[in-house]
């Protein structure tokens, strides 16, 4: 479903705590689909998420979450979040808890019963829904949160580290949960530092470090960049010189070169190239640079 | 403002106390001390006086003096109990997380702000009143001694509470619950100080020391609330010997000789809400 003034917007936001700064001219837009927010520990992922949810403010720049502004009813009353943090009261059952919220999304009393029967059975809790919350493992509450999350379909779901208590099956499952919101129209947000998960599922990113972007766009498209293994003997520094016309150069382990960021089209004009230096080609292996090399080498930059 | 929620959150401040069996302890606790009350006044009967039984007249005073104390505690108990409540109701709900989910929903910090007052308000009354009510019937049923102003005393005790409580609330909306509890807790025991302060500098004459004592009775309108409770209790010829003995019985904290004035019940109703508006205004700037 499109919303009106895109579902997330966040427009030359920073966010100062006294000499820290958490977030740095951060400008973002996600229209549709499952959006990677991506980056490592304090980098100001979940600060973001506050700012659009208006727990916090940001100290300039403007945006709007659900096509309404930063914390209004309007705003909130469209979306689902599921906090880094996630505690619920310890005292009421899972159902009571799913009822707490039916109650605050204003959604009419006739539908809980159902709503909340779906929600138990879509983040696996069936059958401990009559339990005190207070009983139940990280990951069950963790789940909880989730369902709190999806209750009423919102329009879009703000994870913040959704599977950080979940053992591989309770990942494999919230993964399953994104692609179902997915197919249903629903954008997601999806707060990690769990590359293999974002990578899994998410057909847009952004990375995020010290609380300014490094890289944004298309998942493809970030991880376009391919390299290219040689292994070869008898490479003279001609041959070299040659090789590093179509990318940067590096040693692999095995004695390979690597050639990185090479235009696949042009593999057959280097291995000539290599061949006419006289050198003797063994193997030529086109290779993806996964998220993680990406991730590490935008860090580093 | 949206009523409903306001009044979701305060369902919820009840539910809690239900669930985690704070009420229950109260009760029990409660229970025991209207028991002991009563098996104490019902002796009353058996004391004597250079082997006389006591006079009618003896025999109210100290069972209103009796009751006067026992009081005492019951408006310590609630006060403390509102403290040790409302100092966690806000920040307990931030550092655990709890609020995260909640305040993401739509409803307005102030709305979550008077939706706990509303909670918070519910159970000082309920329990205020049931258990001074009990205490009251109790001692009338073993005596037969009725105190001259019992719907008055139970306004003062209650709005005691509800000074204390909204006080801690708001000191919730910025500071942990244990910090929260120890300032209310001090402050309460403080302005208790201020009103014998008052009452000594009111004793000596002395107009500094008098208006220290009123200074503290508007800072925090609680000391001044309890002589209200306490004039209620007080039988005529109570105020009668203390009218008698002058100025010198104003700095006991169980001797009231006359009840607050009206503009002073005005301020307590006033500071509750100027608090109220401070707690919301509080947190509605608050970053979470």
């Amino acid at each position: 479903m499109a919303i009106a003034n895109g579902a997330i917007r966040l427009e030359h936001v920073t966010k100062r705590y006294a000499k820290v700064v958490a977030l740095d001219d951060l400008s973002l837009s996600v229209e549709h689909g499952v959006f990677g927010f991506l980056g490592p520990n304090g980098a100001g992922k979940t600060t973001a998420v506050k700012i659009l949810l208006g727990l916090t403010r940001p100290t300039s720049g403007s945006g709007s979450l659900a096509g309404a502004a930063f914390g209004s009813k309007a705003s909130l009353g469209r979306i689902g979040y599921l906090p880094e943090l996630f505690r619920y009261q310890s005292w009421l059952t899972a159902r009571e808890v799913l009822a707490l919220h039916c109650e605050l999304a204003a959604i009419p009393g006739a539908r809980w019963p159902s709503e909340i029967d779906r929600i138990l059975a879509t983040v696996g809790l069936a059958d401990r829904g009559t339990s005190r919350v207070g009983t139940f493992s990280k990951g069950m509450q963790q789940r909880l949160g989730l369902g709190v999350a999806l209750l009423d379909d919102p329009a879009v779901v703000l994870l913040d580290e959704p599977t950080s208590a979940l053992d591989p099956v309770g990942r494999h499952d919230v993964r399953e949960i994104i692609r179902g919101l997915r197919e249903k129209g629903t954008v997601v947000f999806l707060n990690s530092h769990l590359l293999s998960e974002v990578e899994q599922v998410c057909d847009a990113v952004a990375i995020v470090d010290r609380g300014k972007v490094v890289a944004q766009g298309d998942l493809a498209k970030l991880l376009g960049t391919s390299s290219l293994r040689v292994r070869a003997t008898g490479i003279s520094r001609e041959a070299r010189a040659a090789m590093a016309r179509f990318g940067e150069l590096d040693d692999g382990a095995d004695g390979a070169i690597v050639i990185k960021g090479i235009d696949r089209e042009r593999i057959p004009e280097l291995v000539g190239a290599v061949v006419a230096s006289g050198a003797r080609v063994y193997a030529v292996e086109p290779q993806h640079e996964s998220l993680e090399e990406r991730f590490l080498s935008l860090l580093g930059q | 403002m949206n009523v409903r929620s306001v009044l979701v959150v305060a369902r919820q401040v009840v539910n809690e106390a239900g669930r985690r069996r704070l009420l229950l302890a109260l009760v029990l606790l409660t229970v025991v001390v209207i028991a002991l009350t009563v098996w104490g006044v019902s002796r009353v009967d058996d004391l004597r006086n250079a082997g006389q039984p006591l006079s009618d007249a003896q025999k109210k005073t100290i069972v209103s003096q009796l009751l006067i104390l026992v009081m005492f505690m019951f408006s310590w108990v609630l006060s403390l109990a509102a403290v040790f409540v409302a100092s966690p109701a806000i920040s307990g709900e931030l550092e655990s997380g709890i609020a995260l989910a909640v305040l993401a929903r739509p409803i307005a910090r102030a709305e979550y702000v008077l939706g706990k007052w509303l909670g918070l308000i519910a159970l000082v009354v309920a329990y205020g009143v049931a258990a001074a009510v009990i205490e009251l019937v109790a001692v009338q049923t073993v005596s037969g001694y009725q105190p001259p102003h019992p719907f008055e005393f139970l306004g003062f005790v209650v709005g005691e509470g509800i000074v204390i409580l909204t006080f801690s609330l708001m000191l919730s909306t910025r500071v942990a619950g244990m910090v929260g509890g120890v300032i209310a807790a001090i402050l309460f025991g403080i302005a208790w100080m201020g009103g014998i302060v008052g009452g000594v500098g009111a004793a000596f004459n002395n107009a500094t020391i008098t208006h220290v004592g009123t200074a503290t009775k508007l800072i925090l309108p609680t000391d001044g609330l309890w002589r209200g409770a306490v004039w209620s209790l007080e039988p005529s010829i109570v105020i009668a010997a203390q009218q008698q003995a002058g100025p010198a019985v104003a700095a006991n904290p169980f001797f009231a000789a006359e009840a607050p004035p009206a503009a002073y019940v005005i301020w307590a109703v006033a500071w509750i809400a100027a608090m109220l508006a401070l707690a919301i205004w509080s947190f509605r700037s608050r970053e979470i």
